[in-house]
């Protein structure tokens, strides 16, 4: 039993993790069909400030720990939203290119961190809270899963009240339906795009600073290795969805987690079969439109 | 006797001039070198049978589709314009097939297409008082006719110099037909249309005049009436019968309505 509960909450955190990636990659793509390949960039970038913030100013505190959250949420957005507006906005309608560019600056951003942080991974400690553990049904948790856990519900809470309570949130709603309507309504579209790609940067900074955290280091590679599954979970969840993304997120990690432990480490294995049985079964995804 | 420049000093502006209008959907020409124009009142109908580039050329003028040529709206060039802007200048767009949000509130839909500081929400209660019991519903689960007034209530929710009004009544039952052009004939008491539309006996009943275009160029203006009363210029233009315009039964208009 105690098995169990362990290998749930570890998948939970780690789904978190993605769902804090896949929420932009989904609202990005229902709203302007934009493969964001950069988007690990942005988690990457957000997870190395995260760990500047706790060098300079002592990584055993809360106060640091929130302030690298911030920080690292920031430093996704402005990163995420200068992608928009100088190299993304005059690719719209060209998908070749917006895959092009945006494989390219992933590819260039790895190389960036690698420059300025090196290519071995730095490790980092949070809080001693979140070493330490909690029992529950006989299963000692680590703490940090619950950070990532109550994190990405509240980036949850906080997008769907965005997204069903502001007008910015209406247009993008209604912008993942028809964009061109849109516009033919006298918007200005552009500007929700500027703002989901922002909003997605921060999401997935967010996310860096905690996957640093989950996993105890920093490396330039980190966004990449979370972006596939990112992607994965992006489709399954169904493309321009919100709570598909989350409902997925959690699906594929726990199911990732439980295949490892019990069928000879194959979890990755698990979720990419899980990938093709959805593309083959249900193209839509679990709550979307046509992947 | 005054002479042709005299007489056209004398015209009222037209609110929409389309001068040699070219527009291109994934590189194919869909409109070609379309010129005509819209008088500042009433209802001017753009006719002619299915894929001669009606919807396109309404299209074009908004900047939906890749278009070259120019377009003025009220004396202004608006052709380089981004669709956004021409329609904040002054365009209400009513597109063929409704295109609701189908996954926001009829309410969500009416508040998105309010750009006016002060929107007519008093006029559209009145219009379609339906819609305001059904605000709270989400609009992929209206009627056809229902949505069709959340598509014509969007327009009119704000004050336009023209609205572009594409195949209003296309699938609606004969009744719903009767309360949409109702509504477009009462909207027009106070702004211009361009309306695309099929059904011709809806033509007799509301246009003034007539655009007719043919293998995506105009082969025919004047007035509505003239035209409809044309038995030749019905055959050849729309391929169907006077009895079929005099009617407005889809069924009698055949395949090429």
């Amino acid at each position: 039993m105690s098995t169990l509960v362990l290998l749930l909450f570890t998948g939970l955190g780690l789904g978190a993790l993605y769902f804090l990636v896949a929420a932009g990659l989904s609202l990005i793509y229902g709203l302007m069909g934009v493969l964001n390949f950069a988007h690990g960039a942005f988690l990457t970038l957000g997870a190395f400030t995260g760990w500047e913030i706790a060098r300079r100013t002592g990584s055993d505190n809360w106060g640091t720990f929130l302030l690298s959250l911030v920080i690292g949420a920031a430093a996704g957005a402005a990163f995420a939203a200068f992608t928009e507006f100088v190299l993304i906005r005059r690719l719209y309608q060209r998908h070749i290119e917006q895959v092009l560019v945006t494989v390219g600056l992933s590819l260039a951003a790895v190389a960036l961190f690698d420059g300025i942080w090196g290519t071995d991974p730095v490790y980092i400690q949070g809080p001693a809270w979140f070493k330490d553990t909690t029992e529950i049904l006989g299963a000692r948790i680590p703490n940090d899963r619950f950070v990532c856990i109550v994190a990405a519900v509240l980036v949850l809470l906080a997008l769907v009240f965005f997204l069903q309570k502001t007008r910015y949130g209406m247009i993008i709603r209604a912008g993942v339906e028809n964009r061109s309507m849109v516009t033919a309504l006298g918007i200005d579209v552009r500007k929700a795009f500027t703002l989901v790609f922002t909003i997605g940067g921060a999401a997935a900074g967010l996310g860096g600073v905690l996957a640093s955290h989950y996993f105890g280091y920093v490396s330039p590679m980190l966004g990449g290795s979370l972006l596939i599954f990112a992607f994965i979970v992006t489709v399954i969840g169904g493309l321009g969805s919100l709570t598909g993304a989350a409902i997925a997120a959690v699906a594929v990690a726990v199911l990732q987690q439980f295949a490892n432990f019990y069928l000879g480490g194959t979890g990755d294995f698990v979720v990419v079969l899980a990938l093709a049985l959805v593309l083959l079964f249900r193209p839509t995804g679990l709550l979307g439109r046509t992947a | 006797m005054s002479t042709a420049a005299e007489s056209r000093a004398t015209e009222p502006r037209p609110v929409l001039r389309v001068e040699s209008l070219f527009a291109t959907i994934a590189g194919q020409q869909v409109v070609e070198d379309v010129s005509f124009t819209v008088p500042a009142t009433g209802i001017t109908a753009l006719l002619g049978r299915n894929g001669v580039g009606k919807t396109s050329t309404i299209k074009a003028i908004i900047g939906l589709i890749d278009r070259a040529g120019t377009v003025e709206l009220d004396g202004v060039r608006i052709e380089k314009e981004a669709t956004f802007k021409i329609i904040r200048s002054g365009v209400g767009y009513v597109p063929e097939d409704r295109e609701v949000f189908s996954k926001l509130t009829v309410a969500e839909n009416l508040r998105l297409a309010e750009r006016d500081a002060a929107p007519r929400r008093q006029l559209v209660e009145e219009l379609f008082p339906d819609l305001l019991a059904r605000s709270a519903q989400m609009a992929g689960t209206l009627s056809g006719g229902q949505q069709q007034m959340v598509s014509l209530a969007r327009a009119l929710l704000n004050t336009n110099k023209i609205l572009l009004v594409d195949e209003p009544t296309k699938g609606l039952a004969p009744k719903i037909v009767g309360e949409v052009a109702e509504t477009l004939a009462e909207a027009a008491k106070t702004v211009p249309i361009l309306l695309v539309e099929q059904n011709l006996h809806v033509v007799r009943q509301l246009a003034e005049g007539a655009v007719v275009l043919s293998g995506g160029r105009v082969v025919h203006t004047g007035p509505a009436l003239e035209f409809l009363d044309d038995a030749g210029l019905i055959q050849r233009h729309l391929g169907v019968s006077t009895d079929a315009a005099h009617s407005g039964n889809p069924a009698e208009k055949g395949a090429a309505l």
